[in-house]
């Protein structure tokens, strides 16, 4: 399975902050659309950065000053992204290596996507499944008509 | 008024599409607390979409789940609308006039091309339609393959590939046990091909077959099965990348493939070749249009930022003397009149199943998708049971908030009336299972699963229309 297939049905939603902008404007983008990260995009070209709860919790907790900063300064880079063709064992394994929760999807250098490691978590889930319910099913018919002795 | 729902007032619900995902999707709603009552559409009059029509005649075991949409169907709250179109006698206007929600799951329908010239020359044929036609899809029933030649190409390594290689090795006496269409039945007792080529382009280690199909390749009656040991053997950068993933099925796999390098010709009639790490470059053909051989470009491999390894081509090329080829390098979805639809991934425009505006990117009141045209053609049967399970979902926490459909017409009978007029020839369940009953008697006598009838006609005349 590919990362195209979460792309798939996530209706094409990327939530994206501009370099220039605070962080609480930042804030107020993960709470409204209920995210964990955002890209950070400048006016063309690939992203810039991304900018995760992390990012903003470590800062604030020794600086509270951290709201009128400029999503800039709190910005991870550079960005380890991903493709729609790539493998979601693989980015699964980068992921948990890099330690990181939002891998960005880029086609060339156009986003196409975002997609997070619980988004990995369900897509094998329901892989796994499928199998265990395909598998079940023979099973169930393979033992239809045979005679059953205690 | 009670709401919606409810004993006296049903949630009424279209299903668009009578495969698999169809079928799961029906029996989530029906095993819901919801009062749901269901109307499956198909715009054929049989059922269980790529169960009849995809998968291979002689894998009987796969098709034994479409006992379960027997029981599906036997609920007294679902009816099945088969021979009747979106699009061609019904609208999405029209579903919209006479239910609260509509699930469009109608699969992917057609194949990716291969993007390279001569790709449809005579002989060159998407795999997919040779699949359908021996599967006896109506629709495909009447298409030709040219079997008098001796060689043949399929390109490409997952299911749908190694089904058409498979079937085109197997003998008259192994197919005939199976339920593969008589018409297709009969080509292929006079076939004259002696050589199946099997092309990944990628390694051995990222085919996409399973463990049991690459086994069963290496069990046929009548042919030889075998790879060059230079492109059975395991490159490092896959070496690496297996250790990593800690994947043993993979491991298991490139084992497997191992076991047939080199392997020399025995007295058996036919040889299937595996090759791994060419990509076409271009279909060649003679004066006349039809194929003599088929181009190829070695690959090497490298790894992307995530570390999944691509095929990169390397500038050295072959020419493999062909007469026949097959592409099977992915299915691809098809656009439904009336419905948003995702360009990049070929899928309708959703979210988790909600169908999307392309506008707002808002969910559409009361619309939804399952299945491969909602996330694309992977895994495999089952895999489109957690996917429908996810959509309705979706479909009860929009009843329950009241986001539905205002359908003027809502009664049961409304809907059954707009298919009568709209489509004097529709099929309801108890027509397929007379369609059925036929098909297996049929079989009975030859010692087959089912003989299946192919053309509509002959359909609804044992239903009695």
């Amino acid at each position: 399975m590919t990362i195209a297939t979460i792309l798939a049905k996530k209706g094409g939603h990327v939530f994206t902050v501009r370099p220039d902008q605070t962080i609480r404007e930042a804030l107020a983008i993960l709470a409204e659309r209920n995210v964990g990260a955002l890209v950070v995009m400048a006016s063309a070209g690939p992203p810039v950065g991304i900018l995760s709860e992390r990012d903003i919790v470590r800062r604030l907790v020794r600086d509270e000053q951290a709201f009128t900063m400029k999503v800039s300064e709190l910005m991870s880079k550079p960005v380890i992204s991903g493709v729609p063709q790539d493998d979601l064992a693989s980015a699964a394994v980068t992921m948990t290596e890099k330690r990181i929760r939002h891998l960005p999807i880029l086609d060339g250098e156009r986003l196409v996507g975002v997609i997070s490691i619980g988004d990995i978590v369900k897509a094998q889930r329901d892989e796994y499944q499928g199998e265990v319910e395909t598998l079940e099913t023979q099973l169930i018919e393979e033992g239809r008509g045979k005679v059953i002795k205690h | 008024m009670a709401a919606v729902g409810t004993a006296d007032r049903p949630l009424r619900v279209a299903i668009i599409g009578a495969g698999p995902t169809g079928f799961y999707a029906a029996d989530h709603l029906l095993r819901s607390a919801t009062t749901v009552e269901i109307d499956l559409y198909d715009r054929l009059p049989t059922p269980f979409g790529l169960v009849r029509g995809g998968v291979a005649p002689d894998h009987q075991k796969i098709k034994a789940v479409t006992a379960a949409f027997d029981k599906v169907a036997a609920h007294p709250r679902f009816r099945f609308f088969g021979n009747v179109e979106l699009g061609k006698h019904v609208t999405v206007d029209d579903l919209r006039r006479h239910y609260h929600q509509v699930v469009y799951c109608t699969g992917a329908q057609t194949d990716r091309r291969m993007g390279v010239p001569g790709e449809d020359l005579s002989g060159s044929h998407p795999a997919t339609e040779f699949v359908a036609w021996y599967n006896g899809h109506p629709d495909y029933r009447d298409l030709t393959f040219d079997l008098s030649v001796e060689r043949a190409a399929v390109v490409g390594v997952g299911n749908v590939a190694v089904d058409v290689a498979r079937i085109l090795c197997r003998t008259p006496d192994e197919l005939a046990q199976t339920d593969i269409a008589d018409h297709a039945l009969e080509a292929l007792r006079r076939s004259r091909i002696k050589e199946v080529y099997l092309l990944g382009r990628r390694g051995p280690a990222q085919a996409a077959f399973t463990n049991p199909e690459i086994k069963e390749l290496g069990e046929l009656a009548d042919t030889d099965i075998t790879v060059p040991a230079a492109e059975a053997a395991l490159d490092d950068a896959s070496r690496a990348s297996l250790e990593r993933t800690n994947d043993r099925a993979t491991m298991k796999k490139v084992e497997i493939i191992r076991t047939y390098a080199d392997r020399a010709r025995t007295e058996r009639s036919r040889a299937l070749v595996l090759r791994f790490l060419v990509s076409p470059a271009e279909v060649v053909g003679d004066d006349a249009g039809r194929v003599t051989g088929l181009e190829l470009v070695r690959n090497t491999l490298v790894p992307t930022t995530t570390g999944t390894l691509q095929a990169k081509p390397t500038g050295e090329h072959e020419v493999l003397p062909v007469g026949l080829v097959f592409r099977s390098v992915g299915y691809r979805g098809v656009p439904l009149p009336g419905v948003p639809f995702n360009e990049s991934w070929a899928v309708i425009l959703n979210e988790k199943g909600r169908v999307l505006d392309p506008d707002t990117k808002q969910p559409l009141v009361g619309e939804f998708t399952a299945g491969w045209i909602k996330r694309g053609p992977t895994g495999v049967i089952g895999t489109n049971k957690p996917d429908a399970a996810e959509t309705v979902q979706c479909m009860l926490e929009d009843t329950a908030a009241g986001r539905l459909l205002t359908p003027a017409e809502p009664a049961a009978d409304a809907a059954e009336r707009l298919v009568r007029e709209r489509q004097p020839q529709w099929f309801s369940y108890a027509d397929w299972l007379k369609v059925n009953e036929t098909e297996v008697a049929k079989g009975r006598a030859g010692g087959r699963p089912r003989v299946k009838l192919t053309r509509v006609d002959e359909m609804l005349a044992v239903a009695g229309r």
